[in-house]
Parts: structure tokens; sequence; C-alpha cells
């Protein structure tokens, strides 16, 4: 018999929409935790270095830090190809647009990690030129603070953000 | 080939020239009119060898009078000295001719100048702003403009400034 | 997709077959351009017609917000500018206030001013060899470059506490003293970095791919280098031996025994040996520095008005604090403790004044024009930095060639987008 449905509230389910629903929970709860495990494993970060602490992801990047333990290594430089922007440095006002337009350029799922305090909060520079926060302009993730921040800071922000994308789940 | 000058001939020699010259701290300053800005400096590069222009840049005294000094940083490649010469102007006639005929070096740093303060530099090939966007209003580096973190008028944005922005 | 046959392809009024040049757009964001910079580029196939460098995505306003707080504190505004060589910036800076004050710092500061700013000029000319090589698609550089960086960064880690943006040359001296540690750091790099330089020589100096790309490429002779205020090596590279540690010393380099290497072709490939062969010049330099360093004495000016007034080191537990100064200005006397707060609080005062200090970047020439008006805090601080002029001649140097000329020459350039924009 018609059922009324109200947004958000189960009413009278039959046992067989019950089993169902519970068998699709069990399958997308898996398959969250297995996508959410790819998505982690294999992020290409976006070349998006601005300033001094562009250079700290650089070195990142090299030997001695090694980013290619998680298979980051390679920075796209298209966004087209990219999932995660990592704003490394002070975001001025002529580049805000700029940002703004490679983030929409970068398919889904995307994730921002805020390099240093000049892209988290404005920095040091609290004046007409710079953005005050590059979260005024896209959606941050992670906020790794530092003047510039060691490269095991940054890597901390980077574990973080894998575990945050881990545990996201995408299917719900 | 040239030979260095040392400084007290070089200020008496400069001097002789541009009476508004003084000496401070190890270095020459000779303070001209707008007029004789250009004679000055071809002068000062074909008798003195001073023919490299490091940097063009200016200064803001809203309560003196002329406002803005437009200062010249010349130095000699081969035998080194230096020498500055500084223009004064005011806020009604901030205008200037262009060095940059004369010294193309001069072309983005006039640039910089209109950009930060204003000055309009005559006869410059192409007077835009260079360091701020295209479309922003005002001059940043003069005195009477804040900081920032109020209005920074581009694009409508409004971040406020810094001490209102906590709370305690 | 069938070709067109010539004779329906579009003609202009003489009957030649119309051509047009593309106006394309080269960054700001682009992994080649060093940096935030934009060109607009049009260009005819793949040769250039135009290039117009546009800057301005990295301002920061710097200069403005040196004037709104104390002299102490625009080292660290300052130390920003050219973040590739952070001592450099200092030191320009320093140098300037001193003499308006009318103060010399003491001669074991001035040593490790040398020091560091030599150690300093080899990690930027590494970063330049590492991301030049990248450009050109030499990887390996890349890393090799960034691992010999991380030996230097570990030395300024260890004697200053930071890897980038120091903070550690002050008015007057330094902050603190090279301790233990830092020396010995120095000595390993000393020892083992002749090797490496000489790695990259067997890599890249007879390597064909690297001539042909860099040999005959950005050519910027000497008389158009000197009419558009180019220094450096850009300017070396065209034969004219202008170097400031020699023309104009500061810091005491006239007492120390080096070369400046100068080279005549003027091009990728000659401002690439005059970089490492100023890279074994620096290490020549700072083996100097080490051996008078053997002599102790004071690293910052007695006078108190101008000193910062706690002599720090790190202590046992990594914290930089004198413990001694602190029991005396806690305990022992008031007026120890108001000066302290005073000179922390308002800073120091410099008299009025003018002063253009200029210093030989890894770049060229860095000058810093300050003007005082006698109050705690600076009136007006113009940085002259080379890259924003060097930047100038790269219109000169890329149009009528190709565009992948360009991207070697603007790495021969080595422009620090940080600098241009301030």
């Amino acid at each position: 018999m018609p059922v009324e449905r109200v947004e958000g509230v189960q009413l009278g389910k039959t046992p067989e929409e019950v089993e169902e629903e519970v068998r699709r929970g069990v399958l997308l709860t898996s398959l969250d935790k297995a996508v959410g495990w790819a998505r982690k494993q294999s992020m290409w970060p976006a070349t998006f270095g601005l300033a001094c602490c562009a250079i700290e992801m650089m070195s990142t990047g090299a030997g001695k830090y090694d980013l290619s333990r998680w298979g980051m290594e390679l920075f796209r430089a298209s966004p087209r190809q990219a999932d995660l922007m990592i704003v490394a440095g002070r975001v001025s006002q002529k580049m805000a647009p700029v940002l703004r337009r490679i983030y929409d350029q970068m398919p889904e799922p995307k994730w921002v990690i805020s390099m240093g305090v000049c892209a988290s909060a404005g920095g040091m520079f609290t004046n007409y030129a710079i953005v005050q926060g590059v979260d005024t302009i896209v959606p941050v993730d992670v906020y790794v603070p530092g003047c510039p921040p060691k490269p095991e800071m940054l890597m901390h922000g980077i574990l973080t953000l894998q575990q945050k994308v881990r545990t996201e789940g995408t299917f719900k | 080939m040239s030979v260095a000058i040392e400084l007290p001939e070089l200020a008496d020699r400069i001097r002789a020239r541009c009476p508004d010259t003084l000496v401070a701290r190890g270095e020459v300053t000779a303070i001209v009119d707008r007029d004789a800005l250009l004679d000055t400096l071809a002068w000062l590069r074909d008798e003195l060898d001073l023919g490299f222009l490091s940097s063009v840049t200016a200064t803001d005294r809203p309560d003196g009078d002329p406002r803005y000094w437009v200062v010249y940083e010349m130095r000699s490649i081969e035998g080194y000295h230096r020498a500055r010469v500084k223009v004064g102007l005011t806020d009604a006639d901030a205008r200037l001719p262009s060095v940059t005929p004369m010294f193309p070096t001069a072309n983005w740093h006039e640039r910089e100048t209109f950009d930060f303060y204003g000055i309009v530099f005559e006869g410059h090939p192409d007077l835009t702003r260079i360091l701020l966007p295209d479309d922003w209003e005002g001059h940043p580096l003069r005195k009477t403009e804040a900081l920032g973190g109020v209005n920074t008028r581009y694009h409508g944005a409004f971040i406020p400034p810094v001490d209102t922005r906590t709370t305690t | 997709m069938q070709d067109i046959p010539t004779d329906q392809l579009p003609r202009d009024a003489s009957g030649e077959i119309r051509q047009e040049t593309m106006i394309i757009n080269m960054g700001p964001q682009h992994p080649s351009t060093h940096g935030v910079l934009r060109l607009l580029l049009e260009l005819d196939g793949e040769t250039v017609v135009t290039c117009k460098p546009i800057i301005g995505y990295l301002h920061t306003g710097i200069e403005k917000n040196t004037e709104y707080r104390t002299w102490a504190q625009g080292i660290t505004y300052v130390t920003r500018a050219d973040y590739l060589s952070p001592f450099f910036n200092e030191l320009g800076y320093c140098l300037a206030v001193e003499r308006l004050l009318g103060i010399e710092s003491p001669p074991r500061a001035q040593v490790l001013r040398v020091m560091f700013n030599e150690l300093n000029r080899i990690s930027s000319h590494l970063v330049w060899l590492a991301t030049g090589g990248l450009e050109l698609g030499a990887v390996s550089i890349m890393l090799y470059g960034f691992r010999e960086r991380e030996v230097v960064l570990d030395i300024f880690e260890a004697v200053t506490g930071l890897r980038m943006n120091h903070n550690y040359i002050r008015i007057g001296g330094v902050i603190m003293d090279v301790n233990e540690e830092g020396e010995q750091k120095i000595r390993a790099f000393l020892d083992e970095m002749p090797k490496r330089i000489d790695d990259y020589e067997t890599i890249l100096n007879e390597n064909p791919i690297w001539r042909e790309r860099n040999m005959g490429v950005g050519k910027l002779s000497a008389a158009d280098a000197l009419a558009l205020g180019v220094t450096g090596p850009m300017l070396r590279a065209a034969g004219v031996a202008a170097d400031l540690r020699k023309d104009a010393p500061y810091c005491g380099y006239e007492t120390y025994d080096f070369d400046v290497p100068v080279r005549e072709e003027a091009d990728a490939y000659a401002r690439y040996v005059i970089r490492l062969a100023e890279m074994r010049e620096s290490m020549k330099i700072v083996a100097q520095c080490l051996a008078r360093l053997e002599e102790p004495g004071p690293v910052m000016v007695e006078d108190p008005k101008v000193a910062w007034p706690a002599k720090l080191k790190v202590m046992d537990d990594g914290i930089g604090n004198d413990p001694e100064y602190l029991r005396h200005i806690m305990e022992e006397s008031m007026e120890s403790l108001i000066h302290h707060f005073k000179l922390v609080t308002q800073g120091i005062e410099v008299p009025e004044g003018e002063v253009y200090q200029a210093v030989e970047s890894p770049r060229g020439e860095l000058g810093f024009y300050v003007v005082s008006d006698g109050g705690h805090r600076p009136y007006r601080v113009k940085i002259r930095d080379p890259s924003f002029v060097n930047l100038q001649a790269t219109p000169k140097m890329v149009e009528g060639y190709l565009i992948a000329d360009a991207i070697a020459a603007i790495a021969s350039l080595d422009p620090v987008m940080g600098g241009v924009d301030r």
C-alpha cells in the first residue's frame, strides 16, 4: 500500500525495502572505503607555487623529503589533470582571479591545501595588496601554518588531508 | 676608460653646475628644477661618466612643499662613483619629463613610480600600471592612503582593517 | 578533414598567402616561467614577434608595510622580497640603516655577514641551476641541485634557526654567533661541494643538448645591457667586469681574495659557466671567513641604544634565551627592564637623512634607498631589485627567436618574482 514518504523520515518500510537498504549501505560503505583509499593514494598536485613557500614545496618534492613516496611527485602543469591544489605563497589581489580560475578548471573531486600563513590568513602582510586568507576565494581543506613551513610540516598537512580523503565518504 | 672621481672633487664639480648640492653620509645629492632635469642628467653622463641609472623612485611628504621628491640614482660603471639627483614636485602639478629616451632602463622604474604615487612622466612610451591590477583606484604608497584593509577597492571586496578583526 | 589545395588558400591584395600572427598568453601559472610571470607573446609559427612581460602578480606592498613598523621589524619584511637571497636583502637594509645611524658593526659580525652571504649565493645559484635544468628538461639536475641546497639550508638552520627568511643580520651586527655544529657543517660542506660542482660540469658542459639549447640563445650585448640597467651575471657574461664586491666594497670585501668570472659571448651558456664559477669563488671566500672566525669577538655593536638587548644563543633545551640577561632585568635593575621594554616595543631611533646602499646579490645590484625622518619607523624604504630591472631586457633577448629559446633565455636571466613585484 502506498506509504507517505516525508523527506528524511522513514515511515513504514516493507521488510524487503529495509533489507535492500542494509545491503546497499554495506556495499556503499565498502565502496566508500575503497574509493577513499584510491583517491588518497594517487593525488596529483597542480603547480601553484607563488613565493617562498613554493621553494619549500619544491624541496618537499625533491630528493631529501620525497613526495614520491605517496605518488605525488608529479606536479601537473595543467589543472585539468590535477586534483590537489597547494596554494604555496602570498596571493596578491592581481593573482586572485587567476587562482579562482585555476580552481574552477580542476575537475571534481578536488582539494585545496593552503600552505603558509600568507595563504592561510594574509601572513605578516596586512595591507592593500595581499588577499587576507585564500579561503575567501576557494574552499580550503587543510591549513598549514609557517613562514615558510618546513617540508616536514607540509608533509604532515598532506597526510592530514589524505586521512580526511580516506574517511570522507562520497556516496552517502 | 675613466677613473673614479673622489667625493670632494665630485661634489665641487656638481656644485659648480647645480648650486643646490649637498654632501651627507658619503653621498652627493643635487636638487634641480623640473626643467633642468634632462640637461643635468645628460651633463652628468657626458662629463662625469655617470651613465648608469640605478633607480628612479619618489618620496611623499604630504606636509611639505614640494610634496613629492622624485629621486634618480646615477652610477658610473667604469670608475665607481655615485650621485643622486632630486626633483621636487607639488601636488597640483605632479608631472615630469620622462628620461626613458635617454636611459631605457627608466621605463619600468617610471611606471612603478606612477603606479605608486600618481606622478605622470611625459613622453613615456607606455605609462600604465605595472605592479597593481590595471583597474585599481588610487596610488597606494602616498602617505594619505591607508595601509589597507579598508575597502580594498578592487572588485568591491571588503576586508576589514587589522585592528577591528579581533574581538579582544 | 581534407587539405585545402594551395590555390584555394586565402590571399591578400598582392597575391601572397595571408598569414596572421597568433597572440598567446604564457603564465602567470605556468611551470616554465620562473614563478608568476606572465608573457604576452605574439607568435608567427614558432618565432616570437613581440614579447611583453606583465608583472605584478606577486605584489606584496612590502615597501608600504615597512613604513608602519619599527626599524628592526623592517628586516623581516625586506628579507622576503627576493626570497632566494634573504641574507642579501637583510644586509643591504641593515647597512643602509647603519650608515644613517653612523655606526659600524664589529669585525666578527662583518665576517659572519660575508660568510652567510656567500653561502646564500651558492644556494641561490643552486636553485637557478635546478629550475633552469628542469625547464630545459634535465630533471636529474633539479634533484641534484636541491640535494646540495638541503646541505646549505641545514647549515642555515643550525645557526639561525630557519631555513629561509632568516632575520639573522640585524642593525648593528648579527643576532647570534655561529656555534660548533654550524662550523662543523660548513667545513663538511666545503669538503664535499667541489666534487659536486665537478659532477654538474661533467653532466652539462659537453652535453650536446645543453649546448644546443644554451649556446647562442638569449644574447644581450654589453651596450644593450648597460642601457637597460642590467647587472650581475648577465652583464658579466657580456664582457663588462662590474661587481660591487670589487667596485665599491662593503663589509670588508676588499680584504678577501677572490676572482670575478667574466665571459665574452653574452649568451645563456656563458651565464651558466659564470654562475658555476661564482659558486667556486664563493666557497673560497667562505673558507677564508672560517679562518678568520678563529678569533673571538662581539657580534653586535656595544651601543645600548641600538643593539638588540639580549645576547641570544641556542641553549640545551633548544630555546634561544639568555638566562643571565633575564635574571638581570627581572631581578637586578629596573632601568634595564625599562630600557629593554622601550627598545623592543618602540624600537631604535634613527637620525634624519637618506641613503642609498647597494650590495651585489646573485642577480645583480640590489639597492636600498632608505629615508628617515628621525623617528622610530622608516619613512621610505625603496628596494632597487635586480630582477625587476633585468626582466626589462626580456623583449630584447627573446624577440625574433623561437619560443623554446625564450624559455632558455628567461631561465638564464634568473628572475625571482618576489623581488620583481615586492
